[in-house]
């Protein structure tokens, strides 16, 4: 019975498929839709990295010839006020978008992990200041505390991944704290307590990997979150740097200064964001109920 | 109980300290001089400045913490948030003039996505797994996805196009002309509210749902009471409790909504002087605006927790 591999249900399996082999299965039978997103994503995510030799112009080039010309075969989507491609232009804008996006979240989920992993581990008076701070960050409608901050920092696609991301993570410490604690009560936490494992083993051994779960489903149902703050701040003119083809820029500058002769030039770059926020959204929502079917939140 | 109250309101004396730090000396980070834009404003005018007077005037020529103790001191003692830099009002003057569009579009968004959200959420569970329930589902999953902004846009672009009508940028305020007012704030208060919409569809299904499955529905079914009565009396009164919350923990995502509409739709609310101000390195009156909403926020959030044994006598503070 302590030996799995000796049990004959296992041996007449003629190949063991790996936890991640097994999930992505599961994935795949339980979530439909929420796969088929995943591949939405990773199709946008390979465009994103190839966008160099995929995109049929460079997003910069200009045609003046063609200024605001409708979709031909030759420019598949038209092109914009300065004759550029307005697809390749959507490519690069997909490398932003994702770029951005993925790098915030992953600093979300280290920053939540770094400050609500010691406030819920070290409890006390330590966490009490903690989260009265964690409070008062909360306080600020998002979006306030962005643009704020933005414009502290100045347009630039760095800044832009540390505003996302040390804001959000500040917000996210919460859930990593609530496990933490969680985690604290369990007995087994009490018996490496008990028979004195240094604090770094027990962290890495038995907390680090009961957190896991919870700070893969933070990232895949941040993404989207991240992606849209992106565009707004982008759309209101203290996100992305001018010279880059951003969504949320494209939508603010071109999109509405000749909405009325080239309406294409808002309409794709905002279908294109719609996208990849739903297939985030629905992955994310995917991966949630297979993780952790507790943390369902306003599930329909 | 009372405790418990006690205990939250003396943690928001410490959270509100730690937010007038964070608002403060935030903003007091800002690069790019206002000093150096004033003076290319006025050298711009032809006119004379005395750097040093400006910086007097303006309060600038103290260290951030004197300054940060000014402000203090002008917030509790004469109950003012500052002077803003331009034009030589205070900030609450400006605060209140553009409260009342914001409150306006806010509660209208409001009404508007409530009125959307519960009875389509509320159909699409007693309809559970039928078309209409999916389709709900469907619509409300996009509309979580579609950027605010972008439905503003289409909502300039294409009924133009169409039907060659456009929604009004003019402002008019609403003791002037009342249906002229309505008319600007229909258009963003639908687009923020169906925004706002879908996630309280969602849990209004998800909370119909659980509590469909009720011991005390079934007894009120089986006792014969009418379908119409078990569903409104019974189960709505129930599920709603947790929407309720959710309407007021959406603040953050209204106060947020309005600032991108009011700068699309031109209304001359707190979100459009914020933006304004940020662009113009008015520090005092980013500073005002920030704390402002910030403590609203807070203190509506505390609200929220205090209410909610009241609403669900089942849940009891210790």
């Amino acid at each position: 019975m302590n030996d799995p591999a000796g049990t004959p249900a296992l041996e007449i399996l003629p190949k063991r498929r790996s936890r991640l082999v097994e999930f992505f299965v599961r994935l795949g039978r339980e979530k439909p839709l929420g796969t088929i997103c995943g591949i939405i994503i990773l199709l946008l995510v390979l465009v994103a990295t190839f966008a160099d030799a995929l995109a049929p112009y460079p997003y910069y080039e200009m045609h003046l010839i063609d200024r605001l010309q409708g979709p031909s075969a030759q420019y598949l989507l038209g092109n914009d006020e300065m004759g550029r491609d307005l697809l390749s232009r959507l490519m690069y804008g997909a490398r932003l978008s994702l770029g951005v996006g993925l790098a915030a979240t992953t600093l979300t989920v280290v920053v939540a992990l770094l400050i609500g992993g010691t406030s819920g581990f070290l409890g006390g008076k330590f966490d009490l200041a903690i989260q009265r701070f964690v409070d008062a960050w909360i306080a600020f409608p998002g979006l306030l505390i962005l643009l704020t901050i933005m414009s502290i920092t100045g347009r630039g696609v760095s800044q832009m991944i540390l505003v996302l991301g040390l804001s959000g993570g500040v917000g996210a410490s919460r859930i990593i704290r609530g496990a933490v604690i969680g985690i604290k009560e369990n007995d087994y936490f009490l018996a490496t307590r008990a028979i004195g494992s240094p604090t770094t083993a027990t962290l890495l051994r038995h907390v680090l990997p009961n957190v896991m779960p919870v700070m893969i489903i933070i990232f895949s149902i941040s993404v989207g979150g991240v992606i849209m703050a992106e565009a707004s701040l982008s759309f209101l003119g203290f996100g992305l740097p001018l010279d880059v083809p951003s969504w949320g820029g494209m939508l603010s500058r071109e999109g509405r200064q000749y909405m009325e002769i080239a309406p294409r030039l808002a309409l794709w770059p905002g279908l294109a964001l719609t996208i990849v926020v739903y297939s985030l959204n629905m992955f994310g929502d995917a991966m949630r109920d297979l993780l952790d079917p507790r943390l369902r939140g306003g599930e329909g | 109980m009372t405790t418990y109250v006690i205990r939250r309101l003396l943690l928001i004396i410490p959270t509100l300290l730690i937010l007038t730090i964070l608002v403060f000396f935030l903003v007091r980070f800002l690069p790019g001089n206002v000093i150096d834009l004033l003076e290319a404003d006025m050298e711009y005018r032809d006119m004379e400045i005395d750097r040093e007077a400006l910086m007097r005037m303006l309060g600038l020529d103290v260290p951030f913490y004197v300054q940060y103790a000014r402000w203090m001191e002008g917030i509790f003692l004469h109950g003012t948030l500052g002077k803003s830099l331009f034009a030589g009002h205070t900030v609450e003057e400006k605060i209140i003039a553009g409260l009342p569009v914001t409150i306006q579009l806010g509660a209208m968004a409001l009404v508007l996505g409530q009125l959307i959200a519960l009875p389509v959420g509320i159909y699409s569970a007693i309809r559970q797994d039928t078309p209409a329930d999916y389709v709900g589902r469907t619509v409300a999953v996009i509309g979580m996805a579609t950027p605010n902004f972008w439905l503003a846009l289409l909502v300039m672009i294409y009924p133009g196009i169409w039907w060659g009508w456009s929604p009004p940028m003019e402002y008019t305020p609403l003791s002037e002309d009342p249906p002229e007012n309505m008319k600007t704030l229909i258009i963003p208060a639908v687009i923020l509210g169906t925004a706002m919409s879908a996630g309280t569809m969602r849990l209004t299904r998800t909370m119909m749902l659980e509590v469909l499955r009720q011991d005390y529905i079934r007894t009120a079914r089986s006792k014969g009471l009418r379908e119409r009565v078990v569903i409104l009396r019974h189960t709505v009164k129930n599920a709603l409790i947790p929407v309720v919350t959710l309407a007021g923990a959406q603040l953050p995502i209204l106060v947020g909504g309005s600032v991108i509409m009011e700068n699309i739709f031109n209304l001359p609310g707190l979100g459009r002087l914020f933006v304004d101000a940020l662009g113009q390195r008015d520090y005092p009156m980013v500073s005002g605006i920030n704390l402002f909403l910030a403590s609203i926020v807070l203190l509506n959030n505390l609200f929220i927790d205090l209410l909610y044994p009241y609403l669900d006598p089942r849940v009891r503070y210790n």
